[in-house]
């Protein structure tokens, strides 16, 4: 399991940690091996809490790993990789969720909370701005230029 | 009987709670003073009381005191000793009790400031505490009661799980909740405010040094797990966007937030309905936090179903405490008169836009973290919602926040200049960008964004002490009279330098993963794997026993580019009580990097697997967060701040003081 281990205490089991990947996965081939690490840095391990394959040691992520190796050896591109894991474990194993109806509010959200708030300001700024309109006296002026003084003294 | 004195003191605070609760708002509505100043001595009698509890609790785990059914499930009487006393927050029970302790510490503490409250704002401030407390201990009582008797006893406990028995649980919890629990005071004050339909710069002072407080041990805690995360699970990464760390994130991010939304209320008497809203919203992420880790509802659906009384104990302390504050919030929100009116360019604007950054970035981590649960019970599809999906959104939002960042800082109060601040922020940027045209120019290879990304952190640190240092030099000949003005800066300038500096070096250190390396190989000893600047030789490996555990450790010789370095040792552990096997990593440090050294299996043939990782200036990652830290607490020192500074003039109630 991961990061921050105890708040994960009495709520889950902890699975032993070591270093997933083992030697004799590696292929030989080390752009292909490199490529091999980048898509199972995307894939979950289905058996396991918000890991991918890549950091897991459970039996099942060994066998996914070796099948995209398997894959990639074959000639396959990355994207057909994905589509074959995709195709056997459905969305779930993409820790990237795909775009699409169900997931776009996901995807749009903080775009769309930050343009809001944006626009929701910029609106604001005008009202705020709209006394400073007000036409001072010169002698209102002239305090008010002390006080901007003074405040940056 | 150290377990039933616990057990009884726990409930007596209960009691306790309620009454700190009710009777000082009852005071304040009917106008008795007497009534109303019962507060402070019921926040103090309960400390005392849950204080007393906790002792108890450990002290059955020193003893091993196995016919606690709590001590027997995680602790073992070989265990070193402090690793029996860190077990006592190593579980469910514990650490709830520790939660409660450091709530109602707290709670004394607003008690025993000194600071001149006004008595309403303190009444109702400790009424508002005094209801979390009741909640908690009433949860803690009647769903976690770490003081549970086993019948018959064991002779033996379970053992504490093995990746928990290590300093980080020393350390880490107690920080993280210090953070966690800090920011309901700041709720609470919010709620007083409310209640009270007034809010001032007074209010904001009051506040600010908590929510810094929360703040700095908050930043600590969180970067105290990463560091133990990376060190201990053995697989070297620092964070890994996991629900129970998005928990923590969410209520630091908002924080963050708070402490700057503060400032501008404070100095300028604006922003105060944010503020408020903030404040309690800072809060309820906190106890959303809770929610998430302790009902196990994101690790599942069904382990929350089939042990649904926590979960729903707390889902319905989680709908009262929010629920009822944004209901508070509604009613009298209006009530609140807004204050100082500022430019479209000015430091407020800054200020504002910083919070609008962070705000929607700690809504981007809240549905993130949300989104697959609440889309697997409206319509049953199962999605994750992993790091590539932080990535591509969080990291965004963040950087035109840290690119704005040394501009807005330079920029006047209510009327600034945009075309200044920008020029005083050019050699700062200036650095920046021939900090990143260097290493594209003499680093072969690597990603392209990592020396955009190193770029960005120079231009952090140098615009953050470009400001104090402009005001330090700017008007000062001589050096005595440049110290003379260093010394008569407020510490707060000083804190809020070291604060974005620390951002600045955290950036650094996050951009610089992107050059590290890593090397798996099978080795028999004499043989040798090489990654990055390191190579490490298999010397020897050797069984040895621990107090509760078997373990065979692996010597190494590390070489860094041709020299020669102090061997290292990495291990694989069997805990006997558990038979759980664990890992211990071998770590290097040479400088602001280190080598990383993990095992693995090893095979028929005597070879291990080995797994070896260059990390260069990863340590800069938490020295960042330590020097945020740091400038929190510098802050702290203020002398506006002094939680406890004692007023020998009784003032009538602090009066606003000139900004700086």
């Amino acid at each position: 399991m991961r990061a921050l281990p105890l708040l994960l205490v009495g709520s889950l089991a902890l699975a032993a940690p070591a270093i997933a990947v083992q030697p004799d996965e590696v292929l030989k081939n080390p752009a292909l091996e490199q490529r091999a690490r980048q898509i199972s840095s995307g894939l979950r391990c289905l058996v396991c809490q918000n890991q991918s394959i890549d950091d897991s040691d459970a039996p099942l992520a060994k066998d996914l790993r070796v099948l995209v190796r398997e894959r990639l050896t074959a000639g396959d591109s990355d994207g057909a990789v994905m589509d074959f894991v995709v195709a056997r474990y459905g969305d779930f194993v993409l820790l990237r969720p795909p775009m699409n109806a169900r997931t776009i509010a996901l995807w749009a959200a903080p775009f769309v909370i930050v343009l809001f708030g944006a626009i929701f300001l910029w609106r604001r700024r005008n009202l705020a701005a709209a006394p400073a309109g007000v036409t001072l006296t010169a002698e209102e002026q002239r305090r008010l230029d002390d006080l901007l003084r003074d405040d940056r003294g | 009987m150290f377990v039933e004195i616990g057990h009884f003191a726990l409930a007596l605070a209960l009691g306790v709670a309620v009454v700190q609760t009710i009777v000082p708002l009852w005071g304040v509505a009917r106008n008795d003073p007497a009534l109303a100043s019962v507060g402070p001595a019921a926040a103090i009698a309960c400390f005392l009381l849950v204080a007393l509890s906790f002792g108890c609790l450990m002290a059955s785990y020193v003893v091993s005191d196995f016919s606690v059914e709590n001590v027997a499930a995680n602790s073992h009487s070989t265990q070193p000793l402090i690793y029996k006393l860190t077990s006592v927050w190593g579980n469910h029970e514990g650490s709830m009790l520790l939660w409660v302790l450091i709530l109602v510490l707290f709670g004394a503490l607003v008690a025993l400031s000194r600071r001149s409250l006004p008595p309403k704002l303190r009444a109702g401030t400790l009424a508002a505490q005094g209801s979390v407390s009741v909640a908690f201990l009433a949860f803690t009582l009647l769903t976690s009661n770490p003081f549970r008797r086993l019948v018959p006893a064991p002779g033996e406990g379970q053992d504490l799980n093995p990746i928990l028995q290590d300093l980080g649980l020393a350390i880490h919890p107690p920080l993280l909740y210090v953070g966690y629990v800090g920011f309901s005071i700041t709720y609470a004050f919010a709620v007083a405010a409310l209640i009270e339909g007034k809010i001032d710069a007074v209010w904001a002072r009051a506040v600010r040094p908590w929510t810094l407080l929360a703040w700095t041990f908050l930043t600590l805690g969180i970067a105290m797990g990463s560091y133990w995360a990376y060190y201990e699970l053995g697989w070297g990464g620092w964070w890994f966007w996991d629900p129970v760390e998005n928990a923590s994130l969410m209520p630091w991010l908002a924080g963050t937030a708070l402490i700057h939304s503060t400032v501008v209320m404070e100095k300028r008497d604006a922003l105060k309905v944010w503020t408020i809203l903030l404040a309690i919203l800072t809060f309820s992420l906190s106890l959303l936090g809770t929610f998430i880790v302790r009902s196990g509802v994101l690790t599942s659906v069904h382990s929350f179903a089939s042990d649904p009384q926590r979960g729903l104990f707390i889902l319905g302390i989680l709908i009262a405490f929010i629920g009822g504050s944004l209901a508070l919030f509604a009613w009298r929100a209006p009530l609140l008169k807004q204050g100082g009116l500022f430019a479209p360019v000015s430091r407020e604007s800054a200020l504002v836009v910083n919070n609008l950054f962070l705000a929607t970035a700690c809504a981007t981590v809240f549905i993130g973290t949300l989104y697959p649960l609440v889309l697997e019970m409206v319509t049953g599809d199962k999605i994750s919602v992993g790091p590539p999906f932080f990535n591509a959104t969080f990291v965004p939002l963040l950087v035109p926040l840290l690119l704005l960042l040394p501009i807005g800082q330079t920029l006047a109060w209510k009327r600034g200049d945009l075309l200044g601040a920008a020029q005083r922020a050019q050699v700062a940027f200036g650095l920046g960008v021939v900090t990143t045209l260097a290493i594209f120019a003499f680093v072969r290879g690597g990603p392209v964004l990592a020396p955009l990304g190193i770029g960005l952190g120079v231009f952090l640190v140098v615009g953050a002490f470009w400001e104090v240092g402009e005001r330090v030099v700017g008007r000062a000949s001589g050096a005595s009279a440049i110290l003379s003005r260093a010394k008569g800066l407020p510490r707060s300038a000083w804190g809020t330098a070291l604060g974005h500096a620390g951002v600045g070096i955290s950036v650094i250190g996050i951009a610089a993963v992107a050059w590290g390396t890593e090397a798996i190989g099978m080795l028999k000893v004499g043989e040798s794997l090489t990654s990055g600047r390191y190579t490490v030789t298999l010397e020897a490996v050797t069984p040895r026993t621990g107090p509760n555990y078997r373990e065979d450790a692996a010597r190494f010789r590390i070489v860094a580019d041709g020299r020669e370095l102090k061997p290292v040792e990495a291990m694989k552990r069997i805990y006997t009580a558990r038979s759980m096997p664990t890992t211990e990593a071998g770590i290097r440090t040479v400088g602001l990097g280190q080598a990383y050294i993990s095992l693995g299996e090893p095979d028929a043939s005597g070879a291990i697997a080995v797994k070896l990782h260059d990390k260069p200036l990863i340590l800069l990652i938490w020295i960042g967060a330590l020097v945020m830290a740091a400038g929190g607490a510098l802050s702290l020192t203020d002398r506006r701040f002094r939680l406890a500074a004692p007023r020998r003039v009784a003032a009538p109630s602090a009066l606003p003081q000139p900004a700086e």
